[in-house]
């Protein structure tokens, strides 16, 4: 994978750096059975005292909604089979999550849960039983009296390099997609819908009779929700703010299609569609459970990862490296790659020279060379105010052309984080 | 779970376009050597001399501060090394040899190390030890003074120097293009304007400098000269006069574009580029000397964080 970091002979202009459209000849997802238990991912709220309700040796039932804590959160087993292991996972940023592993069993039977109300489908039921559907639909911006939504936003194109799960989602799941936009709009009372494609695919898209169909840019970060949000629609999202707050929902083409074939079907889908992105480069696309270790998707593939190999959670901008072959797919998993050693990106404690690439590159007009001075030495509420922490993007394009090899994405998220986390405690400390 | 391996992880994101401080450094000393190397032919041996020992002892003072002061060693970098190399390019060639060591001194420790190294030098470290090296050592700087022992076949008084002193007259037989590829007296490196051009057109191309310094430099002197000129065209010299002598080219992009003492917004750049060269014809014309360039550039990076102060705004600020 090292053809997008060759530099060209004039470097003048910036990088140019496009989304990867669906490759013309692409096989269909492959199904992949896990062959280890799968793994759900459910937050473990701080202070949390577990409600026995799930035990090891329960069975359980593809669908089933599991419910650790008794705070509504709940994720959905993805297979039929018995409870093998609960075990705390810790997760990125502070967040921890307890691991419920079950091994499937080799006949499955469907909950049947949403099959008795799937025919009047509501907010509610919604809620009851899609909140963990591939795609992961953030059900609740839904239910949110403060802040209406008027316009839902059904991603068609993929948030980073490389992958192209939502764009073939839209491209072979257009039933999907259009049921489940009229679901949305039925219980939620949105009265807007926007389809958002590549834009040389607006054209192809004339059928969509649900929602008005938008073409974005092909230049990375065009798809990002707050440049969407500028670019399409002229309204700027403030910073610190969220598209929410304007009333626009931003929601996967994945997570709208099964929305739709859930009320459709009257079956909780559970299989995440991925891009798989092995180390020779050629993308393919797969089709497993959520809980299904990165491993065996993998190793269908024929893809092992040798010494000093990142294996990475999305794709090459915005994904994270994962630090274990065991890491499930989630819900909003889009993709899997594994990056050669030798390819990857190091990170440098060398000084900004002040060469002014990020402050080219930023698409937030950033002043990231004065920003990395505050965030290098914690200043970080000074970033805040001064230097506009709160309208990055977190494209990655700053760290991307750092001649420094600065980490300043990750500075930037360090720093959110951080703010974050002080605001949240600053009112027990009054 | 029998499969413990444990990856490595890094933040995203996993790709880097390639670029290096390194790379940079090879780059601008690529694109400088053409005119350093018209210089040695012009100027023989001892501009040879002059540049081995500007680069050496540029690097030599690097390596020994980052000792004394336990920083990481940086000489690697190749900012050093170009730093000696732009400083030498500036110097007469008769230049003495304690006169350089002193140079590089200045450039390196004094105006860069003190500050805290590469990025944070306030000022161009080249453009500040010449500046010091003039006001300490005037007739050793002086190019009239100091290359008298020289025979050329042109002629071989400093063209800003002559104007200054003489007014137009004294420079109406010089031909510019003559000027223009290196037939003039002048720094070792900075005579030959058409391979700083060159240089300077491939630093850009490269995207190692950014066009709009360089551009709103050139574009500051020429307006400026012109103004000049129209006002009293036999006291003043004409902008296509100023452009091919003494440093305009070579500091238009070798000096104006150091990174850390010029400004990265598109506006500061026009403006930093448009006063440096203002400044740069102001002293030529009305200063004390015949050729002040290296201050115009030093107050220009005087302005430049106030300048770096027009930006544009930030997606979604408030207020």
């Amino acid at each position: 994978m090292t053809m997008m970091r060759s530099k060209a002979l004039l470097g003048m202009g910036q990088p140019r750096m496009e989304y990867t459209p669906v490759p013309p000849r692409i096989d269909r997802p492959e199904f992949i059975r896990p062959a280890d238990p799968v793994t759900l991912l459910h937050l473990r709220p701080p202070e949390a005292k577990a409600i026995p309700n799930v035990k090891v040796g329960d069975t359980v039932k593809t669908g089933q909604k599991l419910s650790l804590y008794g705070n509504g959160d709940y994720v959905t087993s993805s297979v039929t089979g018995a409870v093998s292991a609960l075990a705390p996972f810790p997760g990125s940023f502070g967040r921890n999550y307890t691991a419920i592993s079950i091994a499937p069993a080799p006949a499955e039977e469907h909950d049947d849960g949403l099959l008795a109300v799937h025919q009047a489908p509501s907010l509610a039921t919604a809620w009851d039983f899609l909140a963990a559907i591939p795609g992961l639909p953030g059900l609740q911006r839904l239910n949110d009296a403060d802040r209406p939504l008027k316009t839902l936003v059904v991603c068609g194109v993929d948030q980073d390099l490389l992958v192209f799960t939502q764009q073939y989602v839209l491209a072979a799941r257009s039933h999907d997609v259009q049921t489940g936009i009229r679901m949305l709009q039925k219980i939620s009372g949105i009265e807007e819908a926007v389809i958002l494609t590549r834009r040389e695919a607006v054209q192809g898209y004339g059928g969509h009779s649900v929602g008005r169909v938008m073409g974005v840019d092909h230049r990375y970060p065009s798809a990002t929700p707050q440049l969407v949000m500028a670019a399409l629609f002229g309204r700027e999202v403030p910073a610190g703010r969220t598209c929410e707050d304007l009333g626009y929902c931003f929601m996967s083409a994945e997570a709208v299609a099964s929305i739709g074939a859930a009320f459709r079907t009257g079956r909780v889908p559970v299989n995440k569609l991925l891009t798989v992105i092995p180390k020779d480069g050629v993308p393919r696309l797969a089709e497993t459970p959520i809980g299904t270790p990165v491993g065996d998707v993998l190793n269908r593939f024929g893809t092992a990862a040798g010494p000093g190999d990142r294996i990475v959670a999305g794709g090459p901008m915005r994904g994270r490296a994962l630090f274990s072959l065991d890491y499930p797919v989630q819900p909003d998993t889009d993709a899997f790659m594994v990056l050669d050693a030798a390819a990857a990106a190091h990170s440098s404690d060398y000084p900004c020279i002040n060469c002014g690439d990020c402050v080219r590159v930023c698409p937030a007009r950033m002043q990231i060379n004065l920003l990395v001075r505050y965030l290098e030495a914690g200043k970080y509420a000074d970033a805040e105010e001064s230097y506009d922490l709160n309208s990055c993007v977190e494209c990655g394009l700053c760290s991307y052309v750092c001649v420094s090899k600065i980490p300043i994405l990750q500075y930037i998220v360090l720093a959110k984080h951080e703010l974050a986390r002080m605001r949240s405690t600053e009112p027990l400390n009054a | 779970m029998p499969e413990k391996q444990k990856l490595v992880v890094s933040f995203a994101p996993f790709w880097h376009n390639g670029n290096r401080v390194t790379d940079r450094s090879l780059q601008i000393f690529l694109a400088a050597t053409p005119a350093a190397l018209f210089g040695v032919y012009r100027f023989g041996l001892s501009a040879l001399g002059v540049l081995a020992l500007s680069v050496s002892s540029a690097v030599l003072w690097e390596l020994a501060f980052t000792r004394v002061a336990k920083r990481p060693v940086s000489v690697g970098d190749g900012t050093a090394a170009v730093i000696g190399l732009l400083f030498g390019m500036m110097l007469p060639a008769s230049l003495p040899w304690w006169a350089v060591l002193t140079g590089t001194f200045i450039a390196i420790v004094v105006a860069r190390q003190i500050y805290g190294g590469i990025g944070a030098n306030p000022f161009n470290p080249a453009a500040v030890a010449v500046a010091i090296l003039m006001l300490a050592w005037k007739q050793r700087m002086d190019f009239d003074t100091a290359l008298v022992n020289y025979a050329f076949d042109f002629p071989a008084a400093f063209p800003l120097g002559a104007v200054k002193a003489f007014g137009t007259d004294a420079i109406n037989e010089l031909s510019l293009v003559d000027l223009f590829i290196g037939r003039q007296v002048g720094g070792i490196g900075s005579i030959c304007g058409a391979a700083l051009l060159a240089g300077g057109v491939y630093l850009i191309l490269r995207g190692v400098i950014r066009w709009e310094i360089p551009i709103a430099f050139l574009a500051g002197v020429a307006v400026t000269a012109a103004v000049f000129h129209a006002a009293n065209p036999f006291k003043f010299a004409s902008p296509a006069f100023h452009l091919v002598t003494g440093l305009t080219l070579f500091g238009a992009f070798f000096l104006a574009t150091e990174d850390a003492s010029s400004p990265v917004n598109f506006i500061p750049m026009l403006i930093f580029g448009a006063a440096a060269g203002a400044i740069a014809v102001f002293i030529r014309n009305i200063g004390v000397f015949a050729e002040g360039l290296v201050f115009a550039i030093l107050v220009g990076n005087l302005i430049q964080p106030l300048l770096d102060k027009i930006r544009p705004k930030a997606l979604g600020k408030v207020g």
